[in-house]
Parts: C-alpha cells; structure tokens; sequence
C-alpha cells in the first residue's frame, strides 16, 4: 500500500523514524496499524510530548522564576512547601483547582469561558516550528517566522475577548491597554525580523538557523536590541506590563477570572517567556548549533540562557506609563527598526553571497551603527521621551481663599 | 548618557544574586527585641498587688477588670486587698503601658510577647488564673531597677515576686 503523502515526513527524521515504528509493527504477520492512524499516532506522540514538556518545564520555571525574583529583589522567594520549596508550583496548581469558579453577574458567558483558552493555545502553538535540535521539530514550516508572528498576536484576542466579556471597566482598560501596546510593538519587531530575513533568505526557521554561519546577535545587534524590547512588550512583562498593572487595574483584563481559568491566564503569561527565549535563540543565538556538546543540550542551555535575561529585565525594570510606552515603540524603535532594515538591505544588496571574512566586516559596520545609533537617538529622545515637567499652579482669577468665604 | 541608569539598575539587581537576602525568616528566627518592648501577656505579681485599682483607674480604654474584697495579705503592707478578678481585654489594648507607670507597688509590668493572635475576640481577654499562672518574663519598661540589673525578658529567666522590686 503506498504510504499517504505527508508534507513534513520527508524533512523530519524524528517524525519518520516514530511513523516507521507504528506502520511496520508487525503482530504474527499482520500489521494492525492502518497507515492513516501510525500516521495520527506518529504525530499526536510528538505533539503531546511536546506540549507537556513545554508545559511541564514552566511549572518549574515559574518556581524557578519566583525565587530568582526573590533573589534579584534581595528576598528569599518561595521556601515553604518541599525543599526549598520545590513543591510551590504543585501546592499552586492544588489551590487554584479546587477554588471556587466565580463568575460575575452580566458576564458574556461564552466568551468569557472561551477567553482563557485562547490564550494559552498560541503560546504552545510557538513550539510547533521552533527546532529543538538537530532534525528535531514538529514541523518545518516554509514561512515558520511568518506563523510566529502570527501566533504571537493571537493572544490579543483573547485579551480582549476576556476584558469586554468580563463587563468590568478595569478589565476593558486593560484589554483596550493591551491592544494598543500589541499594534505598536508589532511593527518594530517585524521590521527587526526582515533584517534576520534579507540575511538568511529563508522564513523558515530550520533554515535560519542553518543560514547562521556567525550568529545574528553579531551581525544585527540593533536588530536584536529592537526584537528584544518589541518581544518583551508583545509579553506584556514588566517594563511594559500596563496591561495587568497591578497598582492602577486591579488584574487588568484577567480581573473578574479565579480559579483554573485564572490559573490558565497566568501559566499561558509563563510560558510566553520560554517561547520568546525560543524565538530569539532561534533567530539570533544560532539555534542549536554549538561545538561539543548535543545539539539538544545547547537549544536548551541557549533557551534559559535568554530567559534569564528576560528574568533579569523583568526583575530590575519598573513599570513604564502608557505614553511612555507608545514613545518608545514609535519614536524611537520604529525610526530605527527602518534604519536597521535599510543598512542590512544595503549590505546584502552589496555582498550577494558574502565570505566569512565579509560577514566579520558587515558585523562591525553593524555594531559602529547600533551603538552610534542608540547613543545618539536617545540623547535626541530624552527630553521627550522622559515626562513633561509637572504643570505649575496657575491662580484662578477671581478665585477666593478660605478667609474670604463667609 | 539617557538609558545609562538602566545598566546600573541592571547591575545592582545582579549584585544582589550573589548577597545574602536580608529576609528574616521569622517563625525560625526572630529580629532582636529591645528589653524595654512593651508586649502582651502582662506580667503580674499578685504577692506584691494591693488591689488598689490605680492600673485601672489609669487605663485610657478602662480594659482593666478588677473585683476586690478586703482581707487580702500583701507582703509590702501587710493587711490589704484580696483580689477576686483581674481581667485584661488585650483586644483593645494600645499597649501605652500607663498602667504600669500607674502601679505603686511594682505589682505589674509589661510583658515581652507578641505572638498572642486568636481566632476570637474572646481569647484575647485573659483572666486572672493565667496571669497567676504565666511564666514571668516582665519588659523593663518603667522598670529601672529590672534595667540596672540588665534583664533581658526575651532570654532571660523568669523572674520571681522577690526578684522584680525596687
């Protein structure tokens, strides 16, 4: 019987040695798996195996996350359940399971229940064309950081989806917040992408990596310093987390949720981190290649190598007002997402298929650019970046003072 | 340079990585109190008390229950009070400790604890049989004579009738 065609069979060594195993398993002579379902078998094993590792790795990373917080901060963070309380994420999972599904008056049912799922698919979906490893990926799609891109903005969605079902103003501020910061960041980070792009030639995120030959954090630092930014606000993480501030909405558009559905919001907010490390270690990080050891082990290293990073941000930074973020996505990283994009186009325009030796040159021009670029655009920037001088008191004319009233 | 602050901000939550945390972790260890900590748990000597009433007298909130009849000893002036009730409502205490500026016979002092948190008002009261009962660990607050000797309630012993007077 001729196999059915499957796009990804051809390029996935991992696929077809699973798919292999369930068509050929043979029983007294018989080969009980029908074609069609070794191939649902093949594929469903690798997916589940892989949303539930990316799942998994969360749960420790929000311990993880939670107690190097701590320690950024000077704190000891969560210590209480199990060794070093290792137990946390477990005794979370616990509470939020068995607490009480509220929902609120006047809620638009569907949607609001609809909302939390939503959410967490995109970020797992991000998983779906990131290569782990040598050969090792769900699919190779052809236009991969097309797809990524893509999946990155679902979340919106249902951001809003759960601020205007929730009827709450709190949650609708935080959902119209969200909106607003996602179409901004949106545009310099696909920009800082083409420039990844124009180098590599290739959308697809297999043959990025392979088309690194040094890695892009060398040859695009502006680009890697906008994609950076842009993807931490796309996180809604802490210099940019208008969406949720705590201080100003109450949860923001996940107020009115409690329960698991909360409970979803919150571990599909920590996974976007370890897809966003995925991302850039992808894109910029050379992948998984690496000298010596397995490829595997050096996605992962790379992965919490840029995850601490985002940690670290994350920890430091406080919370930017809504002008001021809208300031530093279009007056700044836009102006120079186009400036990088049009260097890079230059430059591959000029070297079509560059050596080594050339590639070290267009990384110094690149580097001479960056720096000379964010030194000097952000000593433009600063005044207006920075906030108006608070208004001074006027007098109100004919305004009377508390003796004069009677 | 603008954005410069951000690289130092970097670096001072870096540092802090490698320092020890300056978390106290209090139900394992515990801040040193000063000796003059004005806490729960009053102590209360009922050997020297003549029932006089003044702590109750003086207490701003009047949490001070006290029921007296006379043929009490006291070991200072001999024929006094005998003490029936004496009551502190420690749910409306404000811990000012003017009853114990109020005492004339070095009968009260404060006490050193803090760690008295109940679920109901009620268990907030404490009667006389756990003031008799309690083991003395007096503040030296208002207490010169407790400070000249240097007692230290957190750690010291418990301090007996004998033991507290001017």
């Amino acid at each position: 019987m001729e196999p059915i065609y499957v796009p990804f069979r051809e390029a996935n060594s991992f696929y077809r040695n699973l798919y292999d195993l369930f068509a050929e398993w043979s029983f007294w002579g018989v080969s009980p798996i029908p074609d069609w379902l070794a191939y649902f078998l093949a594929g469903f094993l690798i997916v589940f195996t892989v949303v539930n590792t990316v799942v998994i790795v969360t749960t420790i990373g929000t311990w993880v996350e939670r107690r190097l917080i701590g320690r950024f901060q000077s704190r000891v963070g969560p210590n209480r359940w199990g060794p070093w309380g290792l137990a946390t994420p477990i005794a979370d999972a616990v509470k939020l399971l068995s607490k009480e599904d509220t929902r609120p008056e006047g809620v638009d049912g569907w949607v609001f229940n609809l909302a939390p799922l939503v959410f967490i698919v995109s970020p797992l979906l991000v998983f779906a064309v990131i290569p782990f490893g040598e050969g090792t990926y769900i699919a190779n799609l052809n236009i991969g950081i097309l797809f990524i891109i893509a999946v990155t903005t679902a979340p919106t969605i249902a951001m809003f989806m759960a601020g205007w079902a929730s009827g709450n103003r709190y949650s609708l501020f935080g959902a119209m917040r969200g909106v607003a910061q996602l179409v901004s960041y949106e545009v310099p980070m696909v920009l800082s992408i083409v420039g990844v792009l124009l180098l590599s030639g290739s959308l697809s995120l297999v043959d990025i990596v392979e088309a690194q030959r040094i890695p892009f954090i060398v040859l695009q630092p502006l680009g890697f310093f906008i994609f950076l930014l842009a993807i931490s606000a796309e996180m809604n993480r802490s210099p940019f987390d208008i969406v949720e501030a705590d201080s100003e909405l109450v949860a923001g558009f996940h107020t009115e949720y409690s329960g698991m559905k909360w409970g979803t919001f919150q571990l599909a907010e920590f996974i976007a981190p370890f897809g966003a490390a995925a991302i850039i270690t992808t894109l910029f990080l050379k992948g998984w290649d690496g000298p010596l050891l397995p490829s595997h082990l050096w996605f992962f290293g790379k992965v919490c190598f840029v995850w601490f990073v985002l940690l670290w941000i994350r920890a430091t930074l406080p919370r930017l007002r809504v002008d001021q973020i809208m300031a530093l996505a279009w007056k700044f990283l836009f102006p120079l997402g186009i400036l990088n994009l049009f260097i890079t186009a230059a430059q591959v325009l000029v070297w079509e298929d560059p050596t080594t030796g050339q590639l070290w040159i267009m990384a110094g021009i690149n580097w001479a650019v960056a720096i000379a670029c964010l030194v000097g655009v952000s000593q433009l920037m600063s005044d207006k970046l920075s906030t108006r001088a608070p208004l001074a008191p006027v007098p109100v004319k004919g305004a009377r003072g508390l003796r004069e009233v009677r | 340079m603008y954005g410069l602050g951000i690289a130092k901000g970097l670096s001072v939550t870096f540092r802090n990585l490698f320092r020890k945390p300056s978390t106290i972790q209090y139900p394992e260890e515990a801040v040193p109190q000063a000796p003059r900590f004005r806490g729960e748990e009053f102590a209360w000597y009922e050997e020297r008390c003549t029932g006089c009433a003044s702590c109750a007298k003086f207490c701003p909130l009047g949490i001070i229950k006290i029921v007296t009849h006379p043929g009490g000893i006291d070991v200072q002036e001999g024929q006094s009070y005998a003490i029936d009730v004496f009551d502190i409502d420690l749910g409306r205490c404000m811990f000012c400790g003017l009853c114990v500026e109020a005492c004339p016979y070095d009968a009260l002092f404060m006490g050193s604890g803090f760690e008295r948190s109940t679920y109901r008002r009620d268990d907030l009261v404490i009667p006389i049989d756990e003031l008799r009962q309690a083991e003395k660990h007096p503040s030296t607050w208002f207490r010169p004579q407790l400070e000249a000797k240097e007692y230290r309630p957190q750690t010291g012993q418990p301090l007996s009738w004998e033991e507290v007077g001017r």
